[in-house]
């Protein structure tokens, strides 16, 4: 059996550990093994995109056979966002060696662990190996969120661990419901009962189904669970709030794969369950989100809100439920995960040039060390995640915006998604000017500009002209991610074949 | 059995929606691990209720299901190891914030 599925867990799991028993270690030798690991990332999770194109690659863990074993499925959707993790989390590393890694205890450990939790949830087709790499990812982001110093930073941490302890104990609920009625966790499995589940056991599943719906949108950062995301990702450090852009997309990627494979058209008396909420809770975090941009008093907030709103857009994608809708929203999603990464990189810059009186706070503070660099960068990174052309936001909407077609979904979409973009354009510029042009003579002049963290940001930000320039070749192989989650049926006898394909030779 | 069972469940988690909703540090904290106790049984239940019947495949003609058995365990250790981890937030939240409210503004 091919290995290469489990490489992704497997090496920020072994990275991470030896990290923790190198606790002392220098710091040099930390940053080079965390530096190391994540950087493999990259080609592994392009060998695992390679390989998937030739087809679903399913891992049976312990050579147990699905749908009685732990399968993880490496498909075009894993493998992608696999891709998408390693890039932020390489450009986040390289930030963090520069100084931010020193504010607090092992924090490459806990790196490791957290890129371990998203990889896993990534690839695993089991519906309670889900909810053990949430928990992994989970507990690292916790320690992480934590990671430096401040009151507003615990208060924050300690709502988010809350939350997120209490939507786990409703996760667990709905996966022992399904388990009580289906007998099975395997997601594949899974959609082939639900399938054909027996009338009276409709409801139970149902409400199995919409309580996984709420945990998602806990993780995904939905109205009305959205409240925690703000204030915890705006306390955080520069690397850890750009690493975190990832984890709402993991609740995102969740609800898509719940929602299109399990509980999608083919779900008999439960298809498309969730497409009713789904809507009118993507248009309403989309205003909020727009109204909390609009509103925010410090960098870090608005970009925090601006996470949110993506959220919003991704997820409205999601409620339109067509194919084009998807590939649209999974490039946006790609798009809007490098580009806020990034944006939080730089604010993290900014914060460090103005100086620990003034951070990241709209008003008037110290002239920056090098203004037209900085200030260029900022309307590079807003032109992208406004949405505005030629770069990769505009592709996005443009994509969901043709998605919608024509009715009054598209009167919603068309109306809420450009006033949002219009009211971010607003959000941005009263941030920027406030930060390059007015200037607080009588303040002390804050640091200067640090060469490396400056790459970080640049590498990412550039990601934004190459999805624009690659678009044609993306949306290809979206296509097939797309066609590929759309037929269950097709899916799930690929993973449900190697009962027969290996059940010789298996050792 | 089932109604002991089910009764049993339905105080728990009533207890510990009631503890969450106090908003002060400990008192959540041991709602949560209620909540948790809670969902622990119903993950377990969810196997059927059997007297016995043992989890071991080839020792008895009729055997109980096993893999309740085995998620109730990880989730047992996962809910344990958060619980402490909260439990050590909510002392730290009480020495930076001076305060045990979740918000960290309350009444002392």
């Amino acid at each position: 059996m091919d290995h290469l599925a489990i490489l992704p867990i497997l090496l920020p799991m072994f990275a991470g550990a030896l990290l923790l028993l190198s606790g002392r270690a220098s710091e040099g030798f930390k940053r080079s093994l965390c530096l190391l690991a994540t950087l493999l990332q990259l080609p592994l999770a392009i060998a695992l995109m390679a390989q998937a194109s030739g087809g679903l690659q399913v891992y049976a863990a312990g050579n147990w056979m699905p749908p009685f074993g732990i399968v993880l499925v490496v498909d075009h959707l894993a493998a992608l966002l696999l891709l998408v993790t390693a890039v932020l989390a390489i450009a986040a590393v390289v930030y963090a060696v520069r100084g931010d890694d020193l504010l607090g205890a092992n924090f490459h450990a806990l790196f490791q662990f957290q890129l371990m939790g998203i990889n896993g949830a990534f690839l695993t087709g089991d519906l309670f190996n889900l909810f053990v790499f949430f928990e992994i990812l989970l507990i690292a982001s916790y320690a992480l969120l934590l990671h430096g110093t401040g009151s507003a930073r615990i208060r924050s941490g300690l709502h988010y661990v809350l939350l997120n302890l209490f939507g786990s104990a409703l996760f667990l609920i709905a996966i022992g419901t399904l388990y009580g009625v289906t007998g099975t966790l395997n997601l594949t499995d899974l959609s082939q009962r639900v399938a054909q589940l027996p009338a009276p056991d409709a409801p139970l599943v149902g409400a199995a189904a919409m309580l996984l719906l709420v945990v998602f949108g806990l993780k995904a950062a939905v109205f009305p669970l959205y409240f925690w995301l703000p204030k915890a990702y705006a306390a955080a450090t520069p690397p850890v709030a750009a690493l975190f852009a990832i984890m709402t997309k993991v609740g995102i990627y969740s609800i898509l794969r719940i929602y299109t494979q399990v509980f999608g058209d083919t779900a008999g008396p439960l298809a498309d369950l969730a497409n009713g909420w789904l809507w009118p809770a993507a248009l309403l975090t989309l205003v909020l989100g727009t109204i909390g941009a609009l509103a925010a008093s410090t960098l870090n907030g608005l970009i925090s809100y601006l996470l949110v709103v993506s959220v919003g857009t991704l997820l409205a994608g999601l409620a339109l439920d067509s194919h084009d809708a998807l590939v649209g929203s999974l490039y946006y999603l790609i798009h809007s995960t490098w580009v806020c990464g990034a944006l939080f990189l730089f604010a993290g810059i900014i914060s460090r040039c103005r100086g620990p009186r003034f951070v990241g706070r709209l008003v008037p503070g110290p002239a920056l060390s090098r203004p037209t660099l900085l200030s260029g960068l900022f309307f590079l990174a807003a032109i992208s995640v406004i949405g505005l052309p030629p770069l990769s936001g505009f592709i996005g909407k443009l994509l969901l915006l043709r998605a919608a077609e024509t009715g009054v979904a598209a009167g919603w979409l068309y109306s809420l998604l450009l006033g949002s973009g219009l009211v971010s354009i607003i959000a941005f510029s009263r941030a920027g000017s406030t930060l390059f042009w007015r200037t607080d003579p009588a303040a002390a002049a804050g640091g200067s500009v640090d060469n490396v963290r400056l790459v970080a940001v640049l590498a990412l930000l550039l990601c934004s002209p190459l999805l624009v320039v690659f678009a044609g070749p993306l949306l290809d192989y979206l296509t097939i991610t797309v066609d590929q989650l759309l037929d269950p049926q097709e899916y799930a006898r690929q993973v449900l074949s190697m009962q027969i394909n290996t059940s010789g030779g298996g050792h | 059995m089932e109604l002991l069972y089910a009764l049993t469940l339905g105080v728990l988690t009533m207890s510990g929606v009631y503890l969450l909703l106090r908003a002060r540090t400990f008192p959540v904290v041991v709602g949560l691990t209620l909540i948790s106790y809670a969902v622990n049984l119903f993950l377990f239940a969810m196997g059927r209720l059997h007297t016995g019947k043992p989890a071991v495949l080839g020792q008895v003609a009729e055997h109980g299901d096993p893999l309740p058995q085995a998620l109730v365990l990880t989730a047992i250790v996962i809910g344990f190891a958060m619980t402490a981890f909260a439990l050590v937030l909510a002392l730290r939240a009480q020495g930076e914030l001076e305060n045990d409210h979740v918000d960290g503004r309350g009444k002392r």
